[in-house]
C-alpha cells in the first residue's frame, strides 16, 4: 500500500461520510413527504449494521466457535438492552477467554 | 442562555459519549496496526471520518484490496443514514444558522451526537451543539491513538478477540428496536439473510464485500419499506428506555 493510494482512499471516505452528512442540512429546507422514502431512510440503518454483522462477526476473532458463542452472548445481552459498551466488552471477554479451550 | 453557557452545557452532556468512543475508537487502532496500515492514516481516517462502522468497513476493504468505486459505494451506503439525522437537524435549528454554519455542524454529526442533540427541548443552537461534539471528537482521535500505539503491548490472542467488539455494538444498537417494530425486525432479518447468502452461495462469493453489504442492506431496506411503510409520526430513531433516561 503505498502513499498516493491511502490519501486517495482517505479523500474519498472522507468524501463519501460528508455528503450524507451535510447535504440535506445545508440545501434542503421543506419535509420529505414520501411515506415510502422516509420509511427507507428510517430502516437503512438497521439493515446496514446488520449485513455489516452477519456473517462476518463468525469470523471477527480467529476462533468460529469462540465467535459464535460471544455473538450469542452479545445478543442475549442486547436483548436485555445492556449498555452498548458492556455488551461490546463482555463479549470481548468471552471470546478471550474460549479463546483458551476452543 | 448566552453562547459560552450553551457551549459549557454541550461539553457536559458529551462527556458519557467521549468515554465510549474512546473504547471503540481504541479498537480501531488496534484493527488498523492489524491490517498493516500506517499510524498516520488511522489518525487520518479517525480525523476526518468519526465515524465507527464506515471506517472500520473501510479499512477491512482497503486490506482485501478493493477498488475506489467498490470503497466510496460501500462507505457512502453505510454513512446514508446520516443524510437521515441531517434532514432533521435542518428541521430543528433556526434558519438563520449560515450554511457555513450548517456544513461546520455537519462534520461532527454522528448517531450519538444526534441522540444528544434531539434530547434538547426546544430550540438546538450551534454553541449548544459544537459543545456537545467537542469531547466525543477528541475521545475518538485519542482512543485510535492509544489503540494503534498499544497494540504491540498486547498478546495476539487479545487483538485478536478484539475483532468482535464492534458487530457486538452493532447488535447492541439494532437488536433492542427489533424487539419494538415489526418493520425494523423485518429489516434486519432478512438483511442478514441475504448477506449470509451472498457470503456462503457460490459464485455470488465472488461479488466483493463492499456490493454484497449493499446490495443485502438495499434489498432489505425496500422490503421492509414496502411492507411496513412508516407513519406521519417520528422519523426518529425510537429510543430504548435506557437512552430515554439518559
Amino acid at each position: 500500500m503505498n502513499v498516493s493510494h491511502l490519501l486517495i482512499s482517505a479523500l474519498l471516505m472522507f468524501l463519501a461520510t460528508l455528503a450524507p452528512r451535510f447535504v440535506p442540512f445545508v440545501f434542503i429546507q421543506k419535509k420529505i413527504t414520501s411515506p415510502f422514502w422516509k420509511s427507507f431512510l428510517f430502516y437503512l440503518p438497521y439493515a446496514v449494521l446488520s449485513a455489516l454483522t452477519f456473517p462476518y462477526v463468525l469470523y471477527s476473532t480467529g476462533s468460529l466457535p469462540a465467535a459464535a458463542i460471544a455473538t450469542a452472548a452479545a445478543l442475549a445481552m442486547s436483548f436485555f438492552e445492556l449498555n452498548m459498551a458492556a455488551v461490546a466488552a463482555l463479549s470481548f471477554l468471552v471470546a478471550f477467554g474460549l479463546s483458551f479451550l476452543l | 442562555m448566552s453562547k459560552k453557557d450553551a457551549y459549557l452545557s454541550g461539553l457536559k452532556k458529551g462527556i458519557a459519549v467521549a468515554i465510549a468512543y474512546l473504547a471503540v475508537s481504541f479498537t480501531f487502532g488496534l484493527a488498523a496496526r492489524r491490517g498493516t496500515f500506517p499510524l498516520w492514516f488511522a489518525s487520518l481516517i479517525s480525523a476526518t471520518n468519526l465515524t465507527s462502522a464506515g471506517q472500520f468497513t473501510g479499512i477491512e476493504l482497503l486490506r482485501l484490496g478493493a477498488g475506489y468505486l467498490e470503497l466510496t459505494l460501500a462507505v457512502f451506503i453505510i454513512n446514508l443514514r446520516y443524510a437521515l439525522m441531517s434532514f432533521s437537524l435542518s428541521q430543528q435549528v433556526k434558519v438563520r444558522v449560515e450554511p457555513v454554519t450548517r456544513f461546520c455542524m455537519s462534520l461532527f454529526l454522528t448517531d450519538e451526537v444526534f441522540a444528544l442533540a434531539n434530547e434538547k427541548g426546544g430550540e438546538l443552537t450551534p454553541a449548544y451543539y459544537f459543545g456537545l461534539s467537542t469531547l466525543p471528537y477528541l475521545g475518538w482521535q485519542i482512543g485510535t491513538l492509544a489503540g494503534y500505539l498499544s497494540g504491540g503491548l498486547f498478546p495476539n490472542r487479545v487483538i485478536a478477540a478484539a475483532g468482535i467488539a464492534i458487530y457486538c455494538m452493532y447488535i447492541a444498537i439494532f437488536l433492542p428496536p427489533l424487539k419494538k417494530e415489526k418493520g425494523i425486525a423485518l429489516a434486519v432479518l432478512t438483511a442478514a439473510a441475504i448477506s449470509c447468502a451472498t457470503f456462503y452461495l457460490p459464485f455470488v462469493n465472488r461479488i466483493p464485500m463492499g456490493f454484497r453489504v449493499i446490495i443485502a442492506a438495499l434489498a432489505a431496506t425496500l422490503v421492509a419499506a414496502a411492507l411496513f411503510p412508516k407513519k406521519e409520526e417520528s422519523i426518529a430513531a425510537p429510543q430504548t428506555e435506557k437512552e430515554a433516561n439518559r
